[in-house]
């Protein structure tokens, strides 16, 4: 199986075939993958050398032309260092583009806090009228680019991760699925959370929503969840900062008494190298620290 | 982008007529001498070199031209409505909740302007995207012009737009710098010096001087984007 990065560079270069009005931006990395897709197209995939804020602001100036960019780096370095050029150099100007972030909250663990963004969602969500799609595997991360490309001028970021599920589910690019129905409570699984979600909860009697079409927040199929269940508790678990969805889930709630439990990474840095399973278990995100935390929510989510 | 505003007066065409259009507007005095090192470099622009008027604002073939010096945008607002981009009757409400105009541009609101502005150091890479836009669709006649201040240049994007840009040849990517002299750390020549060590063709002259500016605005520049280093008299003078 490729990684969604991998995914993301095959995908866009048949793209970039189809669409004369799509352009990649790259800061250096993950030049590689559009090697071919340059030589095609040497003037719709730039690289900018490794240079953040112009990569976001060319991102811009192309779409002021009528273009629609992909701009890729790390989400540290995509969405965290060029912050003001995201907010200003698209949203103020009325024009939009794809960002697509990899590296995720911890992909590269040995690599240490430099090369860690779990803020990112959360800081997306302080912007108005961002898409934001979190797959869950590499095929789910073609239909969401695919999605994302198509989206007129909207503005969409897409989270590609290494951390995948084992398999694909048919996702939309909208709407929450329902993959398990119980009665005791809620939880919100988000992209590559769902295998460890499923396994913390297999036996317990909730009902399981899976995620990876962050925002907008689908909360019509959360509070159609919850008209299903015997108490409105809600577990929200995400592969980025913990309670970054808390607020969406809270809104869409907000004319019934409920309970929303935030789950995900946490804000203290751990300054620990190793490997992905060890940072899930230090955040609390594997399956057994998952299976503690949902079931002692709401006295025990326990039942049948 | 909004619609004109009525027919609006006809376009002014001298340059002495720009003085009482600016005094319409009150209530930015702090950016009064930022607003005034533009004056010349901006009409010069929109009187003699660029092509794009209120009815070739949305054309995609016009030049374009980026206001990134977004404080003190009186100058910009006077030409503007000099040329009929939007009646000068807006000038007076210059600052006003109803009114398009803001301190800072907003290209969102004020017809003709290509992009908001204000915060400093977002103008040049984005007229790279531009450039670079305009080059992937076949448009290879437009210009693109971006107006930053001195001490804008301060401001890292700005490197990064300038060491890209000249060794990419973006030769329909023009700068002009106008150096009031409000960068708190300058050194003299130092502007010309970092567009030319990157690459870049460059022209210093007297911001204040119409034909000079006119004949560095368009002095042929092949294969390399072009600076042209505008000097006016210092801010504190």
């Amino acid at each position: 199986m490729d990684t969604m990065r991998e995914r993301f560079a095959a995908v866009t270069s048949r793209l970039l075939d189809e669409d004369p009005r799509l352009a990649v931006v790259l800061a250096e990395i993950g030049k590689d993958g559009f090697d071919a897709a340059r030589q095609r197209h040497p003037d719709r995939v730039l690289n900018v050398g490794i240079r953040e804020q112009l990569l976001v602001g060319v991102g811009g100036g192309l779409a002021l032309t009528g273009m629609r960019p992909v701009v890729h780096t790390f989400a540290s370095f995509l969405v965290e260092r060029p912050f003001e050029q995201v907010k200003l150099d698209f949203g103020h100007q009325g024009v939009g583009g794809v960002l697509v972030s990899a590296g995720g909250s911890y992909d590269w663990p040995a690599g240490g806090f430099t090369h860690m963004a779990p803020g990112d969602v959360a800081l997306m969500d302080t912007l108005d009228g961002w898409t934001v799609h979190v797959p869950g595997h590499p095929d789910e991360a073609e239909v969401l680019l695919r999605h994302a490309a198509a989206a007129g001028d909207d503005k969409v970021y897409v989270r590609l991760s290494v951390q995948s599920n084992e398999a694909p589910r048919p996702v939309d690019g909208s709407r929450f699925l329902t993959l398990r129905e119980g009665r005791a409570g809620t939880v919100v699984a988000v992209g590559p959370m769902l295998d460890n979600v499923l396994a913390a909860t297999a036996g317990l009697d909730v009902t399981v929503l899976y995620a990876t079409t962050v925002r907008p927040f689908d909360g019509a199929a959360l509070r159609a969840a919850v008209g299903g269940t015997e108490a409105a508790d809600v577990v929200l678990v995400e592969p980025y900062l913990a309670g970054t969805s808390a607020a969406a889930a809270g809104e869409a709630l907000q004319d019934i008494p409920h309970r929303v439990l935030g789950l995900g990474v946490g804000r203290r840095e751990l300054r620990r190298y190793g490997d992905m399973a060890a940072h899930l278990a230090a955040h609390g995100l594997d399956p057994a620290s998952l299976r503690g935390r949902i079931g002692g929510f709401a006295g025990g989510f326990a039942g049948g | 982008m909004r619609e004109r505003a009525g027919a609006g007066p006809l376009p002014y065409d001298r340059y002495d007529q720009l003085g009482p259009l600016m005094g319409l507007m009150t209530g930015d005095e702090k950016h009064g001498p930022a607003a005034t090192s533009t004056l010349d470099a901006l009409w010069v622009l929109y009187d003699r070199v660029l092509r794009v008027s209120p009815d070739t604002a949305e054309a995609p073939d016009r030049d374009r031209f980026l206001l990134s010096k977004g404080h003190g945008p009186m100058a910009y607002y006077a030409v503007l409505a000099a040329k009929g981009f939007f009646p000068v009757e807006w000038l007076p409400e210059f600052g006003a909740y109803d009114s398009p105009l803001g301190h800072h541009p907003d290209g969102q609101l004020v017809p003709g302007a290509e992009i908001g502005s204000g915060s400093l150091g977002h103008g040049l890479p984005l007229a790279v995207g531009t450039a670079l836009g305009l080059r992937a669709q076949g448009l290879t006649e437009p210009a693109v012009w971006v107006l930053i201040g001195d001490a804008e240049l301060d401001e890292g994007s700005n490197h990064e737009a300038i060491a890209y840009a000249g060794p990419a040849g973006l030769d329909r990517l023009h700068v002009v710098v106008v150096d009031n002299a409000s960068a708190s750390y300058p050194l003299d020549g130092g502007i010309a010096a970092r567009f030319a060590a990157a690459g870049w063709s460059v022209r210093t002259v007297d911001g204040r001087d119409h034909d000079a500016l006119f004949a560095a605005y368009t002095a042929p520049h092949p294969g390399r984007p072009h600076a042209v280093v505008a000097r006016v008299e210092p801010k504190e003078a």
